[in-house]
């Protein structure tokens, strides 16, 4: 079990506090290299209960446009993540909130994963979000990352079937994370009766907490399902809040109510 | 366990929310392909549609100046005017057969989605092609030919604006429309099951040829050879060969330049493994794991990634992987035009190239069977182009 992931314990210790957790999401270097880090130390001083650092890939296809764009604006300022670890490695300390890395497979595969878990554990890296790395072909690395390394932290969808929603669940994660779209990052369109249903079935099949994620721009949103949710992660809304010059702390408040 | 997998290489690494599509597609293969009415109409297509089966050619004039037999498949005579349609009809026809009412498609160069557009059109469906922007510009005519057939063209705005990002357009799009689309993959890469499909529908290619060889030449070809750039003529044509030990698989990659430091498409030969696009394989990428950018002469060969099987037919020893540059391809290109009457595909030049170039040497009175994967119209304005820089000294054998 999981479940002394401080990842677990955050997200529990805001639902337990009457609030809902809140997960930002930020590509590595954005908005800048040099601005990045005041960015992840802001948004842990402002409450984020996780933050989401986001591993740029070149070819990022579970995406939106802002994240893409993101992404590519980090490869071009040479981030990897080396940088992220070093930076990490020097700030974890600093930070309250838990950390998860966020990134496609390719890059991490390249790093080597067992280096991935020895040196995502030194530097306080929580968990691990890799889009594209199903449970059948994670399969060679949960023991690797259960034992050594930070957690791996599965995505289902909508249309993930009640069977393999079991499947995740025994793996025992800190938090599941459901993708509240059919989509891609960055955009989201009504079905709201589907996604409480999912929403139910979720937390019925997992003994975790259940972020919502993709495509949340407003608090809004979420009036007809907050019951359901343990924690919402906020991705697009936030590098384009950054994007625009805005303070972190000003995007944080309207959502922390 | 190890679904999909060729070796080690394949799988299905994509977002979860593509697990449901791909597994009903993987069910329908299963289930549909074997069918006895899918066989009939995929034999009546590939008969009255596509104009199958396409020749075995000999080609009298080269062979005797270059000492071995050469023969040609003819795919460049198959309708469109590649193979390109071997899988795009068969792909359309399993959706129609799943109940899909669209047919959505990547594009490079355009071939694929003109193949596409076509299938679609035959089987009355809605088809939708994504489009490096890039290429929609350089391409125009294709984009034309789709639009003619019904097709709606999207260019792909974001990342190199080539064919690499429009199957990751392609790929979201699925991730929205699964319920009513069919993603019809161009080549035998990408996640499980399309490489085990694309191969299936373009074996069609070895299965012919195979007879025909026994017929013309009453035996099996010495040498196989066929250009990859995904692979998917390459796998059709290699697949029914595998059994035959004494029968060499080349595969010929593209090379660009050759020039140090500028972008090729020579993935098996200079790659590395690693993961694009939902399948383990060898990929153009730098230390780190970023995919390069990938450059030919060939549009059809422009591609960071390769299919699976290649990478495992590669590791395993049972094909190997040689790779042929720009100005090689030019002149095979111009000397099957030439002395056969037969204007090639650049990408098609490049598996005529390595056997006519001389630098490699194929043994006196050996049959080598080529793949004419296409036919080279598509590519007179680029060969126009290039030929000014190749220059007119150049012999042709």
């Amino acid at each position: 079990m999981h479940h002394d992931n401080i990842l677990t314990s955050k997200i529990q210790g805001a639902v337990s506090s009457g609030r809902k957790a809140l997960i930002p999401f930020v590509t590595a270097g954005f908005p800048s290299r040099e601005a990045f880090w005041d960015v992840i130390l802001e948004l842990d001083g402002e409450g984020a209960d996780i933050i989401e650092i986001g591993v740029p890939f070149s070819d990022p296809v579970a995406d939106g446009p802002v994240v893409e764009n993101a992404s590519i604006r980090s490869l071009e300022q040479g981030i990897n993540l080396d940088w992220i670890l070093e930076g990490l490695s020097e700030h974890r300390r600093s930070l309250q909130a838990g950390i998860v890395l966020m990134g496609y497979f390719n890059p991490f595969l390249q790093y080597g994963m067992q280096r991935l878990a020895r040196h995502g554990k030194e530097t306080g890296v929580n968990g691990l979000i890799i889009p594209d790395l199903i449970l059948e072909e994670a399969q060679p690395y949960l023991e690797l990352l259960q034992e050594h390394g930070p957690a791996y932290i599965p995505l289902v969808g909508l249309n993930t079937a009640a069977e393999r929603l079991q499947d995740y669940a025994r793996l025992h994660p800190p938090f599941v994370y459901l993708v509240s779209v059919m989509g891609i990052t960055g955009t989201r369109a009504g079905g709201d009766q589907v996604l409480r249903d999912k929403l139910a079935q979720v937390q019925e099949t997992f003994d975790c907490p259940v972020a919502l994620g993709f495509g949340l721009s407003s608090r809004d949103q979420l009036e007809h399902i907050i019951d359901l949710v343990d924690a919402v992660v906020v991705g697009s809304a936030l590098l384009t809040h950054l994007d625009e010059g805005k303070s972190p702390g000003q995007f944080m408040r309207s959502w922390l109510v | 366990m190890r679904r999909g997998y060729f070796g080690s290489f394949g799988g299905m690494f994509v977002p979860e929310l593509l697990v449901p599509p791909l597994t009903e597609l993987e069910e329908a293969v299963v289930r549909i392909v074997p069918d006895k009415k899918f066989e009939q109409d995929m034999d009546r297509i590939c008969r009255e549609f596509v104009g199958r089966p396409t020749p075995v050619y000999h080609c009298r004039n080269l062979s005797r100046e270059l000492g071995f037999e050469l023969f040609l498949k003819r795919e460049d005579l198959a309708h469109t005017g590649a193979h390109k349609i071997n899988n795009t009809v068969g792909q359309a026809l399993l959706a129609r057969h799943m109940g899909k009412t669209c047919l959505l498609a990547e594009t490079g160069a355009g071939q694929h989605g003109v193949a596409t557009a076509t299938a679609a059109a035959m089987l009355g469906m809605d088809c939708i092609v994504f489009m490096g922007a890039l290429d929609v510009e350089r391409q125009s005519i294709n984009v034309h030919r789709m639009e003619l057939m019904g097709a709606r063209v999207e260019p792909v705005q974001s990342g190199t604006r080539t064919l690499k990002d429009a199957i990751n357009a392609a790929l979201r799009h699925w991730i929205a429309h699964q319920q009513d689309t069919h993603y019809c993959l161009g080549s035998a890469v990408g996640p499980h099951p399309f490489p085990l499909l694309v191969r299936r529908l373009q074996s069609v290619i070895g299965r012919e040829s195979r007879d025909q060889m026994l017929e013309l030449s009453g035996s099996l070809p010495d040498m196989v050879v066929a250009c990859v750039g995904g692979g998917s003529n390459a796998i059709g044509i290699f697949h029914p060969f595998v059994q035959d030990r004494q029968v060499q698989l080349v595969g010929v990659e593209a090379g660009g330049s050759g020039n140090p430091g500028d972008y090729h498409s020579a993935t098996l030969s200079m790659g590395s493994p690693g993961v694009l696009h939902g399948t383990h394989t060898f990929l153009l990428q730098t230390a780190e794991g970023q995919i390069m950018p990938s450059h030919s002469v060939a549009p059809g060969l422009d591609y960071p990634g390769v299919g699976p099987e290649h990478s495992f037919l590669k590791d395993s020893g049972r094909a190997r992987y040689a790779v042929v540059h720009d100005h090689e391809a030019l002149q095979a290109f111009r000397l099957l035009s030439r002395k056969e009457g037969i204007i090639p595909a650049l990408e098609s030049a490049h598996a005529l190239a390595w056997a006519t170039s001389g630098k490699e040497r194929i043994k006196p009175g050996s049959r080598v069977l080529i793949n004419l994967s296409g036919r080279g119209d598509k590519d007179l304005d680029i060969v126009r182009g290039q030929m000014s820089h190749v220059g007119d000294g150049v012999s042709d054998v």
